[in-house]
């Protein structure tokens, strides 16, 4: 095994270039595990904590450019307020010690479909920026997942950020798991309220072979917004039409029957989770 | 940029240069304190992060030693169970009867200090919160919880 230890990005990326099968590691939540538990073993590594900028966020063009190296401990402390759904989603990863050293550029390269990160990050229409010694270009997260820890990703490239705009309006997560803490998600559910716009946004996770969005949910919630002038008046929202949007949140996942629950409980749970994520949204709008 | 196979790791350790030659490179920072550097304290369980049983601080963040690789904490500083400025939380730990079989003993003294770094007096939902990567299975937690509020008090 090589292990390898770039001090700059465009380093990293002519190291990825020659060494295409390298996996990355940054946090090593969960590169170490499989290392430690003999998981096979990659032929190299490279070593993303010595790049500072991945570790960094700020402003670009009216959207948070967020480095692919920040923490989930970073992320809650300093963008808690402008991300809040994504916030609530960090909140419940691992534990402390975890949140300290895993990052969302991780989750997204893990391509877990029970990643927490990945379902508001779809409800919010982010983007993920790659990179390779060639060029970089940026991939809504809708079209990066393609399979069960399956990306678009190319072998010569590196996640260096994601980019999500500020939220526009309430945001809300929900995840069910056995405990609170150090659980991955048996299912979990993120809702994006964007009034100006008249849009919902939505994610399901951990109940498909990749992180999804309910479309069909969130285009009939828009519906029935827009049909009642709600968006602008905030008028309650009849159970009836509440119900209706957690059903077409559970006819969009697409749960198998696994050691953490079965597809009819994941089916289920998603329908109570899209439910209360909406009437907690709505009280916050 | 450092390219090659076995490697030397150059930390500090409790305020003092440690070096270990010829580390696999895929070894984690926890094996290297406990069979290269012979820190004991910091115990070796799921390996996986689950327990908490190995926390450390990584230039001064909480950390599972575990999930760091051996490599990436080369001139990092570290503080383990054995150099942590931890009486207080040690000894509350030992007046409430926290202890029964120690094993995660290490590591929840060094979250617990964690903890009692950024919150000096924190509620019991804080302390829930801030142990949840710690397992001990003998106590049921509820003298942990005691200790930590002992060693607030007596801040």
């Amino acid at each position: 095994m090589e292990f390898m230890q770039p001090a700059t990005w465009s380093e990293a990326l002519a190291m990825k270039a020659a060494h295409p099968e390298a996996t990355p590691i940054a946090g090593g939540t969960d590169v170490m595990v499989g290392l430690n538990l003999d998981h096979g073993r990659p032929e190299s590594i490279i070593d993303l904590t010595r790049i500072r900028e991945l570790g960094e966020w700020g402003s670009d063009d009216g959207w948070l450019r967020i480095g692919a190296g920040v923490t989930y401990t970073k992320l809650i402390d300093e963008l808690g307020d402008r991300l809040p759904g994504l916030a609530m989603a960090s909140r419940t990863v691992g534990s402390p010690q975890i949140r300290n050293r895993g990052t969302v550029g991780g989750n997204l390269g893990t391509a877990s479909p029970a990643g927490d990160a990945h379902p508001p990050l779809l409800a919010a229409d982010a983007q993920v920026e790659l990179a390779s010694a060639t060029g970089t270009r940026r991939v809504p997260v809708r079209e990066f997942f393609t399979g069960p820890k399956q990306t678009t990703m190319r072998k010569d490239e590196l996640i260096a950020a994601f980019l999500v705009e500020p939220a526009a309006g309430p945001q809300q997560f929900s995840k069910v798991g056995t405990r609170n803490a150090m659980v991955i998600a048996v299912c979990s559910f993120a809702l994006a309220l964007d009034p100006a716009r008249r849009r919902v946004g939505t994610g399901i996770g951990s109940a498909g072979p990749t992180p999804l969005r309910a479309t069909e949910a969130e285009r009939f919630l828009e519906g029935v917004l827009d049909e009642q002038g709600s968006w602008d008046r905030r008028t309650r929202v009849s159970e009836a039409a509440v119900t209706r949007f957690g059903e077409l949140v559970a006819s969009a996942a697409r749960p198998i029957d696994d050691v953490r629950g079965t597809a009819a409980y994941r089916r289920h749970a998603l329908s109570v989770l899209a439910r209360r994520c909406f009437t907690w949204a709505w009280a916050a709008a | 940029m450092g390219v090659g196979r076995r490697l030397k790791v150059d930390c500090t350790v409790n305020g003092s240069r440690h070096v270990a030659d010829g580390v696999w490179e895929g070894e984690s920072l926890l094996y290297v304190l406990r069979e290269r550097f012979g820190l004991y304290g910091s115990k070796n369980a799921c390996e996986q992060g689950e327990c908490g049983s190995c926390s450390v601080y990584l230039d001064g963040t909480l950390v599972c030693a575990c999930l760091v690789l051996g490599g990436q904490a080369n001139g990092r500083s570290l503080v383990t169970i054995e150099g942590l400025d931890g009486e207080k939380v040690e000894q509350a730990f030992v007046e409430a009867g926290a202890v029964q079989c120690g094993f995660c003993t290490p590591g929840l003294v060094v979250a617990a200090h964690d903890l009692l770094q950024r919150v000096p007096r924190p509620t019991d939902a804080q302390i829930r919160e801030a142990l949840a990567g710690n397992i001990c299975r003998c106590t049921g937690y509820a003298k942990i919880i005691a200790a930590v509020h002992m060693a607030a008090g007596s801040a």
